[in-house]
Parts: C-alpha cells; sequence; structure tokens
C-alpha cells in the first residue's frame, strides 16, 4: 500500500519538476541557474525511484535511491571505516606528495632550458599513461595497507602537476622578468614574487584534476588488495555478494569528496587568482 | 635533432637510475639465492637477472615483451598481441562511443538552451565522480543479466571519455564570436549552414586535443574493466594475474604493453589531425 502511495507521490512530484523546470529556463536569474539542474536531478532520482518499485527491476541489478540511502545511514560505522582509510589515509597524502614533488621537480627542470625541453614531452607521454596499473607493483613494494595506494597516488599526480607547472612557470612574460631585473631582484625573490604567481593558475589546474585522479587511484588501487577496509575494496567484495544498495552508498560517498574537493579547490584558486582574467568582472 | 636530444638526454638518465636502482633493490634476493661464497660481481649480475625480481630492469622488460609479442601465435593465452588486442578493441569501441555520444551531447547542448542549463551542470558533476570505482559494479550487474565480454569494458571506457570531448566542442561550436554569426544571419543562412560552415569548422582546433586524452582515458577504462571479470583477457587480466603469483616482469610487460597502445591512439588521433589540416589546404 505504501509502495502505491510512494509512487503517486513521485509521479506528482516529477509532473512539477517538469513544469517547474519549463518555467524556470525561460528566466535569466541566478536563481533559474541553481534551480533547473537541481530540479533536473531531482527528477532523475524519482524515475529512479519509479523505475524500480513500478517496473520491478531486480534490486541486485539496480537498488532505489530510498535503499541507498537507507544504507548510508546503517552501515555508517562501515562506511566511515572506509572513508578513513582510503581518502584520509591514502588519498590526501599521496596527493600532496604527488603535487609537491611535482612542483619541486618543475621548479628544478625550469633551472635549465635543455632539461625542461627533454622532460615536457616526456612527461605529457606519461601523464597519458594508464598509470593505474602500477598499482600491483606498488602493493608489492609497499605491502597491502595505505602506504601502496599512496605511492599509487603520488605517482599518477605527479605529472600532471609537473607538466603545468613547467607550462606555468614559462607564464611571465618577458617585459614583467626585465622589470625584476631592473630591480635587482635576484632569482630567487623573481620565482617568489613574479614567477609563482604567475604559474598559480596552471597549477591549480592540475590540483583540482589531480583531486579526481587521487580519489579514482585511491580506489582502484584496492582492487589489487588491500587488508580489509577501504572504499575500493568494500566496493569490490559487496558487487560480489550482490549487496549493491551499500556499493552505491560508496559511490555516493565517492561522488560527494569528490565534488566537494573539487569546490574547495576552486574556492581557494578564486581567492589566490583573484587578478586572472578569467575571475575578473 | 635538436628537439631530440634533450628528450633523448632525459631517457638516458632514467635509464641509468632505472638500472641503479634495480641493482639496490634487487640486491638481498640475489644475494640469498647466490652459491655461497659468491663474489660481489657475481651477485650484482644475477641482481638484474631475477625471475622473480623486485624491481627488473629495462632489459628483462624488453626480452618478456619480445616474447610476449615473438614467441607465440597471437591466438595463444601467452601471446601479448592477444591480449593487447582484446583490450585495444574494448578500448576502441569504447572511443567511438564516446565520440558519437561526446559529439551529440554538445551538438545539443549548444543549439538547445534548456539542455545547457539542466545538463551541463550535472555533465560535470559526473566527472568529479569517480567512474572507475563504479567498473566492476557495471561489469558484474551486466554480467548477471547476461552481457559479458565485449560490451561492459566499452560502455566503461566510453562513459570515461566521453566527457572531453563534450567538454571540447562545447566550446569549440561556441567558438565562433557573435560578429561571424551576425555574418552569417545577414547572408541569411540556415541553422544548418551556421552549423556546418561557420560552428563545425571552428570547433576542430578544440576537437583532437579532446580526441587525445578521450583515446587514453578509454584505455585506462578498458583496462581496469578487466580486473573485476575473474581475469580472463585483456591487458588488465595480465596484470592482476601477474600480481596474484607475483609474476612482476609480466606486469611491466603489460604495462609497457599498454603504454604502446596509448601511444599508437594518441598517434592515430594525430594523424587524423593531420589528415583533417591536409584536407582544409594547411591550417586547422
Amino acid at each position: 500500500m505504501s509502495g502505491v502511495a510512494t509512487t503517486l507521490l513521485l509521479i506528482a512530484a516529477t509532473g512539477t519538476g517538469a513544469l517547474l523546470m519549463a518555467l524556470s529556463s525561460r528566466s535569466d536569474r541566478l536563481a533559474a541557474r541553481v534551480a533547473t539542474p537541481l530540479i533536473f536531478g531531482v527528477l532523475i532520482i524519482a524515475v529512479w525511484e519509479i523505475a524500480c518499485r513500478g517496473f520491478g527491476i531486480p534490486r541486485v541489478l539496480l537498488p532505489p535511491p530510498s535503499e541507498i540511502a537507507h544504507a548510508l545511514g546503517a552501515d555508517r560505522d562501515t562506511l566511515a571505516a572506509d572513508f578513513r582509510q582510503t581518502f584520509v589515509r591514502s588519498v590526501i597524502p599521496g596527493w600532496v606528495i604527488g603535487n609537491a614533488a611535482g612542483l619541486g621537480a618543475a621548479i628544478l627542470l625550469d633551472r635549465s632550458d635543455f632539461l625542461r625541453r627533454g622532460a615536457l614531452p616526456l612527461g605529457s607521454l606519461v601523464a597519458a599513461m594508464p598509470i593505474v596499473g602500477i598499482a600491483p607493483i606498488m602493493v608489492m613494494w609497499f605491502g597491502f595497507d595505505w602506504p601502496s595506494k599512496a605511492a599509487v597516488i603520488v605517482v599518477m599526480t605527479f605529472f600532471p602537476m609537473l607538466v603545468n607547472a613547467l607550462a606555468g612557470l614559462a607564464e611571465a612574460g618577458a617585459m614583467e622578468r626585465d622589470l625584476m631585473r631592473s630591480y635587482a631582484a635576484g632569482y630567487w625573490s623573481t620565482l617568489l614574487k613574479l614567477r609563482l604567481p604567475a604559474a598559480l593558475p596552471f597549477v591549480f589546474n592540475a590540483l583540482k584534476l589531480n583531486s579526481t585522479l587521487a580519489l579514482i587511484g585511491g580506489i582502484v588501487a584496492e582492487f589489487f588488495g588491500t587488508p580489509i577496509v577501504g572504499m575500493g575494496f568494500r566496493i569490490s567484495t559487496e558487487v560480489a555478494k550482490m549487496n549493491l544498495d551499500i556499493v552505491w552508498a560508496e559511490i555516493a560517498i565517492a561522488s560527494v569528496l569528490g565534488c566537494a574537493s573539487f569546490a574547495v579547490l576552486a574556492l581557494i584558486e578564486r581567492a589566490a587568482t583573484f587578478w586572472h582574467p578569467s575571475f575578473r568582472r | 635533432m635538436t628537439r631530440m636530444l634533450p628528450v633523448l638526454t632525459v631517457l638516458a638518465a632514467v635509464t641509468i637510475i632505472w638500472y641503479a636502482a634495480a641493482l639496490w633493490m634487487n640486491a638481498d634476493q640475489a644475494a640469498s639465492l647466490a652459491p655461497e661464497g659468491a663474489s660481489q660481481a657475481d651477485i650484482l649480475r644475477r641482481a638484474l637477472d631475477l625471475d622473480r625480481p623486485l624491481l627488473p630492469a629495462p632489459h628483462q622488460v624488453v626480452a618478456e615483451m619480445i616474447d610476449g609479442v615473438f614467441d607465440h601465435p597471437v591466438t595463444s593465452v601467452r601471446s601479448l598481441i592477444y591480449h593487447a588486442g582484446v583490450t585495444a578493441g574494448a578500448a576502441a569501441v569504447g572511443f567511438a562511443l564516446a565520440l558519437v555520444l561526446g559529439l551529440a551531447l554538445a551538438v545539443g547542448i549548444v543549439h538547445v538552451r534548456m539542455l545547457d542549463r539542466s545538463l551541463m551542470p550535472w555533465i560535470i558533476a559526473s566527472q568529479t565522480i569517480p567512474v572507475l570505482a563504479i567498473a566492476p559494479m557495471v561489469v558484474v550487474v551486466l554480467g548477471n543479466a547476461g552481457v559479458t565480454g565485449l560490451i561492459p569494458k566499452a560502455l566503461i571506457a566510453g562513459w570515461l571519455s566521453f566527457f572531453p570531448i563534450t567538454a571540447g566542442m562545447v566550446t569549440g561550436l561556441r567558438a565562433p564570436d557573435p560578429m561571424q554569426r551576425d555574418l552569417m544571419r545577414t547572408y541569411s543562412a540556415t541553422g544548418w549552414q551556421v552549423f556546418s560552415r561557420l560552428r563545425w569548422p571552428a570547433s576542430m582546433p578544440f576537437l583532437f586535443p579532446a580526441l587525445k586524452v578521450a583515446a587514453s582515458l578509454s584505455l585506462v577504462g578498458a583496462i581496469v574493466a578487466e580486473l573485476p571479470t575473474g581475469a580472463q583477457a585483456g591487458l588488465g587480466a595480465r596484470l592482476l594475474t601477474g600480481s596474484y603469483y607475483g609474476q612482476t616482469l609480466q606486469i611491466w610487460a603489460a604495462l609497457f604493453m599498454a603504454a604502446l597502445l596509448a601511444l599508437a591512439a594518441i598517434a592515430m588521433v594525430d594523424l587524423a589531425r593531420t589528415l583533417v589540416v591536409r584536407g582544409r589546404g594547411g591550417r586547422l
């Protein structure tokens, strides 16, 4: 009975959503810009729920959103432990070390034009390769626990940062560099006060790209062997046991983490590179 | 030559560091396997020639690849060409799917305002989701529904790689400035003419970089999608079995084969670009 009621309610919500969407797309205001994608999202979830309940899609194929929400609450201890293992222990350290190493290597290589011209094509080549594949090697070197996952993430994030930072360090114009010379500025003060700030948009680009890469690397590396905790471990074992509600719960957490990291970095970027043309009005 | 020299220097430096690292990391294992009273030089020689080294030396990886490529018929499960072919097939089908979907979405987003408003934020959000994390589920669920083999892998590869194409083409199709669109209006050009003579040609410089990213992503997708299928065929399966049985040489050979595939895919995009440039009289 309650199933039928929910279905009817959801159909009503869908209709209202579609109406609102049609209305809001006519106006240009900020509210409409936020509302349209939101309503679209609610619509998708509603259609998903209706399809699962109404057409009897077996829950081993696709659990309805309500069951995923239930799993998010019921299994929160497991999910929290997985979050700590994957995100706090492997993704964040790996991302920090990889980006720092990439930036450091870029500054070193930048001192020699010869090395820069040698490293740039090789770096962009390696950045295009399926680096997640080194996960089994890292598991062999650093063991099953989080250090091997962090190592995979370090390698995955290193090259995009290297390539972007090298391009960014070349960004400061000849005129600005001449000005720094006329101030009798040395290499380090030119680097700190002119070239690194000028490279920031490129660096942030790499940081944002790497935040997604790091999450992917952390999860996929766990497919190759891990202690019995972690988001990638949970996904691969629960899929085999056909507990798809908890798998979707992990995916929901991973998506929120991905979006949140991206949003935080975008906000920091806005504050740090307020002078850049893309943010100026 | 002046362009190759720095690259070759860096490559040589990497090789030297690699050999040094291989000696350092394998020395313990070589010493434990060497007969009593073996000389230091003998141990070092053994360190570069172990069966299951911690870090194989470059020449060992090359030898393993040559063995895998040339010494077995291409239909054999020991042939690297066979496994590379399985992966490349899934990646290629996925790339084709991504191309169709990516272009269709981009055209829709540029021409229909409601799609732009409702779809674009979700497409961007879908990229912050670790798509690869969903790979095992897609493979297992589709496998239960009776869909196995190439299709689930191609779906994951396509899903992973459509975004760069959509994002690049949305920018590209919007590249013509209002002045140019106004000019088309004064010619009373139809919507189709504006698209085929202005927007599409203007988007080409954005298409090819996007295709390069998409090609390497589709390869990553195909490899990761091979992990949960019980490791039957493909480079991902070679990685997984190699990691189960500690066959480091097999892992490294599969990894280098994947790198070669990525190179080949990028070279093919470059070739397509060259052909388009030639067809358009020498500029993009």
